[in-house]
């Protein structure tokens, strides 16, 4: 169902106040994907400079939150939307959620990497960030793209890869525990890696939301607690 | 004359409600296809009212194309769409009402249980009594309160004796949520209530005779918010013992009150759906550009 198919509605303010809506969750959506990269870097290359920043992002993103919360109370209340708008409103306000919670994961791996720049590097593990934190990252893009567009395609694919990243943090953190095992002396410093790894899977589980509620705004079912292959099914019913 | 057709032509002097149909409008949604057929779950098991194949036309005008439609017992089905898209007259033509409109024709099968609406031997005045209908303006005679519930009993001969008749009154009253209201002024004027007070009056008119479905035509487009409420409290209420078809301009109401939904685009009968489903993620685009307000 296309909804720029009908393009405007009859009232240019309700036109106007779900467009604002929608151009506040990007703006957020840009923020929060911007604080996963910096975050990201931060930790990496011990950078606190830029950790700090991350950590001041965090209240602009709050702010966008309760923002975005207030006008979509706002049309619900004015407006009484149906059917897609309905949809829309209802996606919104639960993926903003989702994105201030990324954020303050952000802000968690923002304090490790302040952490360990201050009690010195871990000696293992940075392989692990990297890869993962990579891989969210696509994700959290993809999921803000998909709503961008409404494509419950690209959707699907976001949860497809949240479970592939579940899959390599539990074998990182084994091998993590593994190493901490047989050198004592480092414990302190990778658990701060793996808070972090545990800040970007959870990242990822949040990316995926993000993905159902594009599903749900699209095709108006809700994927949330089923299987990928559920979800596909879903997807493609109605094609 | 039987109630309903008096009521009616008192009605429509006043009101316009009948020529948006022959009108239809140029809109800019027309590109969009019509579903080959109405699409969701327009049937259901064990229906009251069976339509099928339903055509109506003003003249040369077609107003209705083609609807196939159930209505189920006891059930609260609202009919939505844009002015001039034939919801008014295909409500009508459930109970005969069109047949007061000489250019009218109606074509299709239409039944309630096994009768035929448009059996030539039926006997409108029995009909219109099994089919009772509100309209949009409430319409009290005017007469007493008392004798504007008891005019359909009498005429249709339901009480022998005066306190049958007051039974029928007290309990169509109280079904209209009234009772309490007016029962300490009963030989009153009927006009002299308030607009809501009058539509529930209207209501328990049509109730008194014991209908088997009540059809209404926009029955709260006239009334404040509170008594528009109490109007639909009340059809939550009346879906107990009747079957409902209402036509309604709200949408929201349309949400609140009905079981189903089913919209009309230039007499076509394009969706119909569980209410919930028309409202939260309705199968057709044509349903979606309305329910969404996108028409432009």
């Amino acid at each position: 169902m296309d909804r720029m198919h009908f393009g405007q509605h009859s009232s240019s303010q309700f036109n106007e106040a779900l467009e604002s809506i929608r151009n506040h969750l990007m703006e957020m959506g840009g923020l929060v994907e911007k604080q996963v990269v910096d975050a990201l870097e931060a930790l990496l290359h011990a950078d606190s400079a830029l950790a700090e920043k991350v950590l001041t992002t965090e209240d602009r993103v709050d702010d966008l939150e309760i923002q975005i919360d207030e006008e979509c109370a706002r049309v619900l209340a004015l407006r009484q939307p149906a059917a897609s708008d309905l949809r829309l409103i209802i996606a919104v306000s639960k993926a903003v959620s989702d994105l201030e919670r990324i954020g303050d994961e952000s802000a968690k791996i923002a304090a490790m990497a302040l952490q360990l720049a201050e009690d010195g590097e871990s000696p293992r593990g940075y392989v692990e960030v990297r890869h993962i934190g990579n891989h969210v990252r696509n994700m959290l893009r993809d999921a803000l793209d998909a709503f961008a567009r409404f494509d419950a395609d690209k959707a699907v694919e976001v949860a497809a890869e949240d479970s592939e990243v579940d899959l390599e943090y539990r074998s990182a953190m084994r091998a993590l525990v593994t190493f901490m095992m047989e050198d004592p002396r480092a414990i302190s410093r990778v658990l701060n890696i793996i808070w972090s790894l545990r800040a970007l899977e959870r990242i990822g589980d949040h990316a995926r939301n993000i993905g159902e509620q594009v599903i749900f705004l699209v095709k108006g079912t809700d994927v949330r607690h089923i299987s990928i292959d559920e979800m596909e099914k879903e997807v493609r019913k109605k094609d | 004359m039987d109630t309903a057709r008096e009521l009616d032509n008192r009605n429509r002097a006043d009101d316009d409600a009948a020529k948006p149909l022959i009108d239809v409008e140029e809109r800019s949604m027309q590109d969009t296809p019509y579903p080959e057929k109405t699409v969701g779950k327009p049937f259901v098991d064990a229906p009251k009212m069976k339509l099928r194949h339903v055509n109506v036309f003003y003249a040369d005008n077609q107003a209705i194309h083609d609807v196939s439609l159930d209505i189920g017992k006891n059930e609260v089905i609202s009919l939505i769409g844009p002015s001039g898209c034939g919801k008014s007259t295909f409500l009508r033509s459930l109970n005969r009402m069109n047949d007061t409109i000489d250019i009218c024709r109606v074509k299709g099968e239409l039944h309630l249980d096994d009768q035929d609406l448009y059996d030539p031997k039926l006997d409108v005045v029995e009909l219109r009594a099994r089919v009772g209908m509100v309209f949009q303006k409430p319409n009290p005679f005017p007469k007493s309160i008392y004798d504007n519930v008891a005019y359909g009993p009498r005429l249709h001969g339901l009480a022998d004796k005066k306190y049958d008749l007051d039974e029928i009154v007290e309990n169509s009253l109280r079904s209209a949520g009234l009772w309490n209201e007016v029962k300490d002024r009963l030989h009153s004027s009927g006009t002299g209530l308030s607009g809501g007070q009058q539509q529930r009056l209207c209501i328990a008119r049509t109730i008194a005779v014991s209908p088997e479905v009540v059809l209404m035509d926009e029955p709260c487009s006239a009334l404040d918010p509170i008594a528009t409420a109490k109007i639909e409290e009340l059809i939550d209420e009346l879906s107990e013992s009747y079957t409902i078809a209402i036509v309604t301009h709200s949408m929201q109401q349309a949400a609140r009150v009905s079981h189903r939904t089913a919209y009309f685009h230039l007499g076509r009968l394009i969706e119909v759906n569980d209410t919930e489903t028309v409202f939260t993620k309705p199968e057709h685009e044509l349903t979606e550009a309305y329910i969404t307000g996108r028409f432009g």
